[in-house]
């Protein structure tokens, strides 16, 4: 099978999301699409699956023209689609998952679940792709789930198979493992689209790689040949720093103190069990692990989010287990919490709005139970101007603004109080590369100032970049403890996936 | 370095989770004293329980209890639970243990009740039953609706328009035309509601509570101004009689409570049923359910989010129009002003306390029709209970129930929001 895809282009109101894009893919090779976050491959992707109808250009399939109305029309032209956010229902079973539908019945539409269970089997078998098809989706690991996510597109018989940033959410081994079904599909005769800003990823598993930019195929390249930095610079459109500039670190006293802290999740398993660290003044440590292992309850329960069950969180020598989120605030802590959109701001909410959010209440910017206004602006202004928020105005409702410009409101709003720690969760998930160097020289800058900053991220390269010690979570416990000089990210991927040391 | 051997994750209880368990053992034990000094101390006689009814095939000899004596086992056998409760805990069985206590409690209130006197428990469980028609209906259009991630609050007003228009309808064409009508109306308002909480997004809880109203002040408004002065030819709807069925309906002691009831019983026996199978055993319940769970995943699968939502809607509320003719149809035989009366909240109750399952709807709503039969019955006995206290019953379950007795039940993920195609 051919597919081709002549002169897309999408308009979104105001934005042009592609811009006559052209890409060709036949049976039997991957396909490796390069862009950064806001390059507009998710909307090409959803043009070819029939979610968005394209305002030009033509999708044609062994030469003829497609007109997908429908992801069901896409299905059934033989394109699959691997979601970067899993399409799963979390409730259903994997056979459940699979067939949905596409259901084998009996007579009336009756499901026929062992015919479902023996297809998931077959395919299983026949892919390597092993799972219980008998098992509930929200149980499984993501690296589980993802498996089915690929047994769902095979059960539709896909011939083009699209995966969107299919690492994200993976340990280094499960991508290594990922990689190698990718490979089996291709010889198996898929064409695989391979949609990542990873520049490693990309170099290591295509056959021909595409740069997509601001909605614009930029270039090809070839994964043999082509350098990391060129790749880098074709992708960003400029020469990219791809190290964090920083001295060594100063640590003095200790600010963060954490002693067998043990926190339980919406289902009460202790997902923080029994962890102590500390953090000193003037250094980074990083909390590397694979998103689940605990790193979301560990935050809420340092920021007062959520109560600890037991163990004790100090600052600066004083207990703060039992703080409320403002007690811990007011003591001079800093959050740049993990999902900016849910818990960072108020996306209705202008920019001005957003950048008091922690401090609203009190002098300057109110006075008794009156606002004070143009304080609020006047603030606003000057850290729209320092942290290099792109806005058109400070009345703007930040859910207009772009992820990385709405990153930056966050933390110039967290930043420019007077702080002794700062924790960061997943500070530039999402982010372009321009918005990822500025957040990154800021955590730095703050840490030169002798702040002690937690950082939490799924990204090993992140976490290798920033952090003068990193410690890695694995099931609610740390497992391990290095500075990034003396190890590297495959070691760091095997204490990740619970490898320990003997 | 070795692999790490996987292990099922611990447990814990959370602080809210002991905090919840010591109150319900204190209860336990407030229960226990609360029965030892009203239902014990000084009750005299025995109470007679009737276990036949008139008719039945088979005789049952009478059950004759001391009332004091049975209130005495009773607060121990309660103090004792509580007693665990407050020391290690019932873990899983937490709730198995408190739907226990709570039916030793209403049974040792009966026999404070009818102490000295005769009370029929059968016609007091058939009475549960028949009680329970019109909330079982009223849980099963929500089940339908909330699988879809469709809220329904409008199903009280459903309920009221069926049993409106059964009236009305069936006065003048028949019982017959009376349920189909009531059938027609509750599809009508649920194709309203699905107007407005699909296509253009209102918020479910207001176009539900919109729905109310427009059918309370309609209804209220046709009754006084027709009705009432055509009683005789508009408000006389000749209703269904009971229908023994053969050999179950012989059964001691359950044949006459569950088999020997009117059409509309037999019809939420078979509608639950039916529900139950299609959700969880056909194609179309399987997509029904992922619509309610994640309507994104379903529609990248080519699954029509919108179709499936407007069609359970309606059956949903057609379901609702049904129940609502009972009122008229199957038990009043004329229309009164209201007589729904918050039986539509308390099915949404049902729905809940039956974790959006048919079966356990049902399960729900027989709770809260013994509540309801309570008062009729122990209207007859003459406690020194104020009647008004006795009619607030099932709306105290219901509260009760509801706030959190049962723990946390969990809805379908989507439930309450409008999807919208990208």
């Amino acid at each position: 099978m051919e597919l081709e895809l002549k002169g897309i282009t999408k308009r979104f109101p105001g934005v042009l999301a592609n811009d006559r894009v052209n890409l060709e893919i036949k049976s039997g090779e991957i396909l490796g699409l390069l862009g950064e976050n806001g390059a507009g491959k998710t909307t090409l992707m959803n043009i070819l699956y029939g979610l968005y109808s394209a305002t030009e250009g033509d999708i044609l399939i062994d030469g003829r023209v497609q007109d997908f109305q429908s992801p069901g029309d896409a299905i059934a032209a033989g394109i699959g689609m691997v979601h970067q956010h899993f399409m799963l229902v979390p409730v259903f079973s994997v056979a459940e998952n699979v067939v949905l539908g596409v259901e084998p019945t009996r007579a009336a539409g009756i499901l026929n679940m062992e015919e479902a269970r023996r297809d998931v089997r077959q395919i299983s078998a026949k892919y390597g792709l092993e799972v219980d098809p008998d098992a509930v989706i929200e149980d499984l690991p993501v690296g589980i789930q993802q498996r089915v996510e690929i047994i769902k597109v095979l059960f539709r018989q896909a011939e083009i198979i699209v995966f969107d940033e299919p690492t994200a959410v993976l340990t280094p081994q499960e991508v290594e493992e990922f990689f190698g079904i990718v490979r089996s599909l291709r010889d198996a005769g898929k064409g695989i689209i391979f949609i990542t800003h990873k520049l490693d990823e990309i170099r290591e598993v295509a056959d021909r790689i595409n740069v997509l930019r601001r909605g614009r195929i930029v270039g090809e390249a070839d994964p043999k040949v082509v350098g990391k930095e060129e790749l880098a610079e074709l992708m960003v459109g400029r020469p990219v720093e791809l190290v964090v500039a920083k001295e060594e670190a100063n640590p003095g006293a200790p600010v963060l103190e954490v002693e067998d802290l043990v926190v339980l999740d919406d289902r009460n398993h202790p997902n923080v069990d029994g962890v102590s660290f500390t953090v000193h003044a003037g250094e980074i440590v990083g909390i590397a692990g694979v998103q689940g292992n605990g790193q979301t309850e560990l935050v809420e329960a340092l920021t007062g989010l959520r109560t600890a069950l037991s163990g004790v969180v100090r600052l600066s020598g004083e207990v703060v287990t039992d703080d409320t989120p403002r007690e811990i605030h007011r003591k001079s802590v800093a959050h740049v919490p993990e999902d900016r959109q849910r818990s960072g701001l108020v996306l209705t909410f202008t920019v001005a709005e957003n950048l008091v959010l922690d401090s609203y209440y009190d002098e300057p910017f109110s006075r008794g139970v009156v606002m004070d206004w143009g304080r609020t602006r006047e603030n606003a202004r000057a850290l729209v101007e320092e942290y290099d928020v792109r806005t058109p105005s400070i009345e703007v409702e930040v859910r207009n603004l772009s992820g990385g410009n709405q990153q930056k409101v966050i933390v110039a709003r967290e930043f420019s109080r007077d702080v002794k720690f700062t924790v960061a969760s997943q500070p530039t998930r999402g982010l372009d590369v321009g918005s990822i160097e500025y957040i990154h020289e800021r955590i730095v800058k703050e840490r030169d100032a002798g702040g002690a900053i937690l950082i939490v991220s799924t990204e090993l390269d992140e976490v290798m970049a920033l952090s003068d010690r990193i410690l890695v979570m694995y099931r609610g416990k740390i497992v391990a403890e290095r500075r990034p000089d003396e190890t590297d990210t495959t070691k760091l991927g095997l204490f990740m996936a619970g490898v320990t040391e003997t | 370095m070795t692999a790490a051997t996987a292990t099922a994750p611990r447990v814990l209880r959370s602080p809210a989770e002991i905090r919840r368990s010591r109150i319900i053992g204190i209860i336990y034990l407030m229960l226990a004293a609360f029965v030892l000094v009203v239902f014990a101390m000084g009750t005299e006689g025995d109470a007679t329980f009737k276990l036949a009814a008139t008719g039945d095939r088979f005789e049952i000899p009478d059950l004759v209890l001391s009332a004091a004596g049975l209130s005495y086992v009773a607060a121990a056998f309660l103090a004792f639970l509580g007693g665990i409760q407050l020391t290690r805990g019932f873990g899983k069985a937490t709730n198995i243990i408190l739907g226990l206590a709570m039916a030793v409690i209403a049974f040792t209130f009966l026999g404070w009740a009818a102490a000295g006197k005769s009370l029929s428990l059968v016609g007091m469980l058939q009475l549960t039953v028949v009680k329970s028609v019109p909330i079982t209906f009223g849980a099963l259009s929500g089940v339908m609706c909330e699988r879809v991630a469709v809220i329904n609050i409008g199903i009280e007003g459903m309920l009221l328009s069926g049993a409106f228009l059964g009236a009305l309808i069936g006065s003048v064409a028949g019982p017959w035309m009376g349920i189909l009508a009531g059938i027609l109306v509750g599809g009508l308002l649920a194709f309203a509601l699905a107007v407005l909480a699909i296509k253009y997004r209102v918020d479910q809880i207001i176009a539900g509570v919109v729905i109310n109203i427009f059918a309370l002040g309609i209804t209220s408004y046709l009754t006084s101004s027709i009705l009432v002065e055509n009683s005789d030819t508009l408000n006389r709807v000749d209703i269904f009689r009971a229908w023994k069925v053969p050999l179950l309906g012989d059964i001691p002691f359950i044949g006459p409570i569950f088999f020997n009831h009117n059409f509309f019983v037999y019809g939420m026996y078979v509608l639950v049923a039916v529900i139950a199978f299609a959700l969880f055993k056909t194609r179309w319940g399987l997509r029904s359910r992922a619509v309610g769970e994640h309507p994104k995943a379903a529609d990248t699968l080519g699954i029509n989010v919108f179709r499936f939502r407007y069609l359970n809607v309606i059956l949903g509320g057609m379901i609702a129009g049904f129940g609502g003719a009972y009122f008229t149809v199957g038990s009043a035989g004329a229309f009164d002003e209201n007589m729904s009366a918050g039986r539509g909240f308390i099915g949404l109750a049902a729905m809940i306390f039956g974790r959006w399952h048919p079966v356990g709807a049902l399960g729900a709503a027989l709770v809260f029709g013994f509540a309801d039969s309570l008062q009729a019955k122990l209207a007859i006995l003459q406690t020194p209970i104020p009647g008004e206290f006795l009619l607030m019953a099932p709306y105290i379950v219901t509260v009760i129930v509801v706030a959190g007795v049962v723990g946390r039940a969990r809805p379908p993920a989507a439930d309450g929001q409008p999807y919208v195609k990208e």
